[in-house]
């Protein structure tokens, strides 16, 4: 137990803030920063499955998103479901999607299959901004209901109407991603996925099927977006088709290459350093985004491994200077 | 007329990547800069349409050359998705600077040809004509000189082989500059010839290069036919898709044409190998 915790105590320490944040936020705002920050971690974190761990870059990770969200919108605004319902069933959708379009898309490389998820998004983002009879078109969808509350007997309820339910509850979604993830990842199947990262020739010669396994990656990832997604249209109350949008899969991209590629901690830990940075970079305005640019330029060519890659760069060398002395 | 304008810009780009294996993804806002250039070439400093349509050309040759200078050669050696990131960032540079400096709003060039043609039953305006006559000239002159001058011939070497063409003395550092040059270059007179018809303004450039990256990969990463046809093929899937089937899906048709073809023929329509990455 003891060593255990040794081992462990760095994560039980960062767990323990977490569950105590709602306590020490300075204000809503910054609040609300922190509970989308938690959203998109876990957007980040299948991405980083799919881009990270199977070395597939899908440009359509932000259309699953946003499939996600509208289909927590439609199902709970038009035919009023309940939001726990709507919910799997729009991942489920997502997934299904995912596996239809996987399909053909998958059959591309590289730059290729980068290309034509682009274009799957982008088809995504045309039809919800035109089928305005479903999708409320640009305008989109508006007054979407928080989560129903969920009865507990003898209790109450507990309800989603405050921030700190709503914390709570995409922290909980966080760790279930976080946990599922890393059972992927520390499976056979994570080491699949991998394989076929390194080298996808390799990994058939030794009798990995690859449509398959890559199948698999895009599917579970595209299931976990689109919960995020649909936790995110529920929390925020309205969305328009820019929820599916390039920008959003271009900001998954950034988290997960700022935090460091294939890792568990990189995806969580960009989701947060980011939002955080442009927080305090207001005053740049206009040229906040120049900034940024600059930045993703600077951080790919010097730490092509983020954050996480920094952060074990140097711990390698504090221990290696250790061992010399 | 669309269609060859996408040629043009899609040929610089198929052109980078056929030699450098970089997927230039800012090409599209390197268009934009062009179209920007060339407004204020005109409206600000004077020039007259020919002039600022050959400035623009030098400038943004010069561009490029810093582009790849700057993003993506110490990238040379790394795999393609870091280049392709490298990319993503100089783009939110170039759009976000023409977005501080000009302000989001569109602009308009005069046009200098506002007369219409009426020829073999056919009516279109002189500036449309134009566009079309210059990408051709464009496409034919780059042909002949990648493979008729000795300066062509290097850039085909480091296209084949690296480190081939570094033991025969090619100065690939030089190469890559000129290449991006040429890229942008083109991308500057595409630019220049469609911005008297179209509104310019900062969000131009990032449905074309992503119109852009679609065509090269329709017609194979690095072939320059299944740029130039590729093209074409864009062009009127969204001028026939938007005239006779919906106005309002006319880049769905584009976007759906990409990917079933890509799902018959993984590496587009000219594309040879299968890429690693």
């Amino acid at each position: 137990m003891s060593a255990w915790l040794k081992e462990k105590w760095f994560y039980l320490l960062i767990l323990a803030i977490a569950l105590v944040v709602p306590f020490f936020v300075p204000n809503r705002y910054f609040f609300q920063i922190i509970i989308i920050s938690c959203l998109f971690a876990i957007g980040a974190l299948s991405f980083g499955l799919i881009l990270g761990y199977t070395g597939q870059a899908s440009l359509a990770h932000g259309a699953f998103f946003g499939i996600g969200a509208y289909g927590v919108a439609i199902l709970t605004q038009t035919l009023g479901w309940s939001f726990w319902l709507a919910l799997p069933i729009s991942a489920l959708v997502s997934a299904f999607f995912g596996l239809i379009v996987g399909v053909p898309a998958l059959r591309t490389k590289g730059s290729y299959f980068a290309i034509a998820t682009m274009c799957l998004g982008e088809i995504v983002v045309l039809v919800a901004g035109n089928w305005i009879d479903l999708t409320g078109g640009h305008n989109g969808i508006v007054g979407i209901a928080p989560p129903n509350p969920i009865p507990i007997p003898g209790i109450g309820a507990i309800s989603f109407e405050t921030q700190t339910s709503q914390y709570y509850l995409v922290l909980v979604f966080l760790l279930l991603t976080l946990f599922a993830m890393h059972r992927v990842v520390y499976s056979l199947q994570g080491l699949r996925f991998m394989a076929i990262r390194n080298n996808e020739v390799l990994a058939e010669a030794v009798g990995i099927n690859a449509a398959n396994t890559k199948l698999l990656s895009f599917v579970v990832a595209n299931f976990i977006v689109a919960m995020a997604g649909g936790i995110y249209a529920s929390l925020i109350g309205s969305i328009s088709p820019s929820v599916a949008s390039l920008k959003i899969t271009f900001d998954f991209l950034l988290f997960v290459l700022l935090g460091g590629m294939a890792t568990l901690a990189g995806p969580i830990l960009g989701s947060f350093a980011l939002p955080v940075l442009m927080e305090y970079l207001q005053f740049l305005q206009d040229y906040q985004m120049i900034f940024f640019g600059v930045l993703l330029v600077v951080v790919i060519i010097y730490f092509p491994r983020g954050l996480m890659g920094a952060i074990k760069n140097m711990q390698a060398k504090i221990k290696s200077k250790r061992m010399g002395a | 007329m669309l269609g060859s304008t996408y040629a043009i810009v899609a040929l610089g780009l198929t052109l980078v990547y056929g030699i450098l294996q970089i997927p230039n993804f800012a090409h599209g806002h390197m268009y934009m800069v062009g179209a920007y250039i060339s407004f204020f070439l005109i409206t600000v400093y004077g020039f007259g349409y020919w002039p600022a349509l050959a400035m623009s050309a030098v400038l943004l040759a010069g561009a490029g050359v810093i582009l790849e200078w700057l993003a993506y050669r110490p990238l040379r050696h790394e795999p393609h998705i870091n280049s392709f990131i490298s990319a993503l960032g100089a783009l939110f540079v170039l759009e976000n600077g023409v977005i501080a400096l000009w302000g989001p709003q569109g602009q308009r060039i005069p046009n200098p040809y506002p007369g219409v043609i009426d020829a073999f039953g056919i009516t279109m305006t002189q500036q449309r004509l134009l566009v079309i006559v210059v990408a051709v000239v464009l496409i034919v002159l780059l042909q002949l000189f990648i493979k008729k001058t000795t300066m062509g011939s290097t850039i085909e070497a480091v296209a084949q082989n690296q480190e081939g063409a570094m033991l025969v003395g090619i100065n690939v550092n030089w190469v890559s500059s000129m290449t991006f040059a040429i890229s942008t270059a083109l991308a500057g007179v595409a630019a220049c010839l469609v911005a008297p018809i179209f509104m310019i303004s900062p969000s131009m450039g990032s449905m074309l290069g992503m119109k852009a990256f679609v065509i090269v990969i329709l017609g194979g990463l690095g072939s320059v036919p299944g740029a130039i046809l590729g093209g074409m093929i864009l062009g009127l899937i969204e001028a026939l898709g938007g005239g006779y089937l919906s106005a309002a899906y006319k880049d769905v048709f584009a976007f759906g044409a990409l990917v079933l073809i890509l799902a018959f023929k993984p590496t587009g329509l000219f594309g040879k190998e299968v890429q690693g990455r």
